[in-house]
Order: C-alpha cells, then structure tokens, then sequence
C-alpha cells in the first residue's frame, strides 16, 4: 500500500533551545511565559546504564527512577517550530542533557542570584560540551539587585558568555532571551565556519 | 508477537514490557523534536493497531513531536520512541526534521530561527 503524503508542505522544521537551572529557578515559568500550549510535562527513565554506578546506590529501584521533564512550543512564522524543553539543572540528569543538546539551537541558564551556584553545574556542561549558551538572571523581586557584570564575576564565565537580566513571568522579558541566545549562537557558528574554511581550501 | 501486544491496559504495566524489551533509538536516530505525522495507511491500519500505536497514529493526523506524542498519550519518553520508530517502519507515520549534519544547526537555519523569533 503506497501512502500519499499528508500536508507535507504544511510540516515545519523543528528546532529545540534548551531551559536549564536549578531547583525552583524558574524553567517551568520561562516555558510558560512564551509557549503557545500549556506546557507539557513528560518522563524519562533513569536507569542504571544511564548514570554512575556510584549514583545508583541511593536509588531504592535501580531501574524505575523517572525523570519529570516539561516543554513547550512556539510556531515561528518562518515554518519553523520551536520547543523549549525545561530540564532540571544537577549532574545526575546529565544522561538527558547528552540526548536534548544534539541538535540544539543552544541553552538559557536560569540562575537566581541568592543561589547561583545552583546554576554551576549546567555552565560547565554547557561549556565542557560547546553548546552555545547564555545565562538569564531571573530577578524574583522584579528588579535587578544585581549587575550582570557581578554575576558574570561571581561565576567566573567568559566574557563572550552574554549574561542577560531576565523576569521568567514576562513574555517579552523571554522572547528578548531567546533572540540574544540565538545570536549568540549565529556568531559562535558564524566564527567556526570563518576558522574552517582556509582549512578546506 | 511482542508479549505486550493484545494487553487492554498496556500503557500502566512498566515501560520494558511495553516496548518487548526492545532497546530505545538513540536521540540521533529520533530526537524528541522531531515530527511525526500520521501516513494515510497509518490512518487506514488504526483499527489493526494496538492501543498505544492507534493512539499514536490519531494524534499524529495533526502533527506533533515525540514529546508531544509521550505526553499525550501518557507514556514515557523511550517507550514514544520505541513505537514511534516501529510504526515509520511499517509506514504509518512519518518522520519529519532538518537534515542535520552536525551537532549544532547551521548558520542558515539560525537566522531563519531568529527572524522567526523577531516576528513572532
Ligand atoms: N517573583 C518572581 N517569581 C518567580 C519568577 N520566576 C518564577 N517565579 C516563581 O518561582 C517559583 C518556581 O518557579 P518554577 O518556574 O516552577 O521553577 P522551576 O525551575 O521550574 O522549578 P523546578 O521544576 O521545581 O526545579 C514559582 O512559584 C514561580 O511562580 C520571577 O521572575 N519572579
Ligand atoms: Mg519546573
């Protein structure tokens, strides 16, 4: 049985930019703010060849651990279609970090300012792994008692690391992050392509 | 047959029994953005499919992601893969992404991400 395609030329192509942070940071408001549905929660497992065997002796079942993951969705009038997946920000998740980066755009770090080491462990994933990223100070009290300049300090990022003062409930506040972050991304793919083509010549 | 097929209630017994203790696609060969669209003979072997893959197949008569398709019909991430990849086998739905070459999206579908955002 041959099958006619369906609305192919109506299909976007779809693209993922990745929220991630730490506990109670903010990701599932940043998703809200901008998605078009309400955003969706879904589950991974966590099984015992996903994570370090050290890692497995806390968990009372080794193989039924799941993972809560939410996202959501924005249709972008240039037929694409952007999914932000909000992923929780510690080391033993980053068995789902190496499947959601591939392909990615890039990543926001949530970060809060009154605990920003929270934010430590997806930075150095982020940078270990060369996922274009920036980190978005969501400011819980509507203003910012902090300059990015102090937090870029305090979290020792490179200056080519945009810092952004963000207020997760606003969606223009979202949107504006999101544009910086794939900027970001246009000049760190930009600047590897200008590195590469002496190389193929 | 997989020993899961045939059961009423199959989505509530544990995911390694629901996906015959098949091993998941990796995130390259279908990631949880990808698209799925149900095919016509998707549409017409509904009634033929089990309860999770029928499930599958109405929901994709709109297109949707794998992690739509998990979070819709109320199954985990691995196992949407698992049926999702099964049933573009057998050519009931299909797959739908960028052609990627690398890990990261090139230069061109960027600006076509940030104009989008710009506009949107
Ligand atoms: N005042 C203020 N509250 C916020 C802001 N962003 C989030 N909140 C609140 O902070 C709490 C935690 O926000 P969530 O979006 O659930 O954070 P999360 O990172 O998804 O949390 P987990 O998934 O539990 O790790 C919620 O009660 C939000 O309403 C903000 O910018 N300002
Ligand atoms: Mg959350």
């Amino acid at each position: 049985m041959v099958s006619a395609p369906r609305d192919l030329a109506a299909v976007p192509l779809p693209v993922k930019i990745l929220v991630s942070g730490g506990f109670g940071v903010g990701k599932t408001t940043f998703v809200c703010a901008v998605s078009e549905i309400e955003p969706l929660t879904t589950e991974a497992m966590l099984t015992t060849a996903s994570i370090g065997v050290d890692d497995t002796e806390y968990l009372p079942d080794k193989t039924t651990t799941t993972v809560a993951m939410d996202f959501g969705r924005m249709t972008l009038p240039t037929g694409l279609v952007l999914y932000l997946f909000g992923t929780p920000g510690q080391g033993r998740f980053w068995f789902m970090w190496d499947d959601l980066s591939y392909g990615a755009v890039g990543a926001v770090v949530l970060a809060d300012t009154r605990r920003l080491a929270d934010s430590f462990p997806a930075i150095d994933y982020f940078e270990d792994r060369d996922v274009p990223f920036l980190v978005a100070v969501n400011c819980f009290d509507g203003r910012a008692s902090h300059t990015a300049t102090s937090v870029r300090d305090a979290l020792t990022l490179s200056i080519a690391v945009p810092v952004v003062l963000c207020d997760a409930r606003d969606p223009a506040a979202v949107k504006s992050t999101l544009v910086q972050l794939v900027e970001h991304a246009i000049k760190l793919s930009d600047a590897a392509e200008n590195l590469s083509v002496p190389l193929r010549r | 047959m997989a020993p899961w097929r045939g059961r009423p209630h199959g989505f509530v017994v544990r995911p390694y029994i629901l996906t015959g203790g098949r091993t998941e696609p990796s995130h390259r060969e279908l990631a949880l953005e990808t698209l799925v669209s149900a095919t016509t003979s998707g549409i017409e072997a509904i009634r033929m499919l089990e309860h999770e893959e029928a499930a599958i197949v109405r929901l994709c008569e709109t297109y949707q992601s794998v992690a739509e398709i998990a979070a819709h019909v109320g199954i985990p991430l691995g196992v949407a893969r698992v049926l999702v990849s099964d049933l573009a086998s057998a050519g009931h739905v299909r797959l739908h992404r960028p052609p990627t070459t690398s890990e990261r999206p090139d230069g061109q579908l960027l600006r076509r991400v940030l104009h989008g955002l710009r506009s949107a």
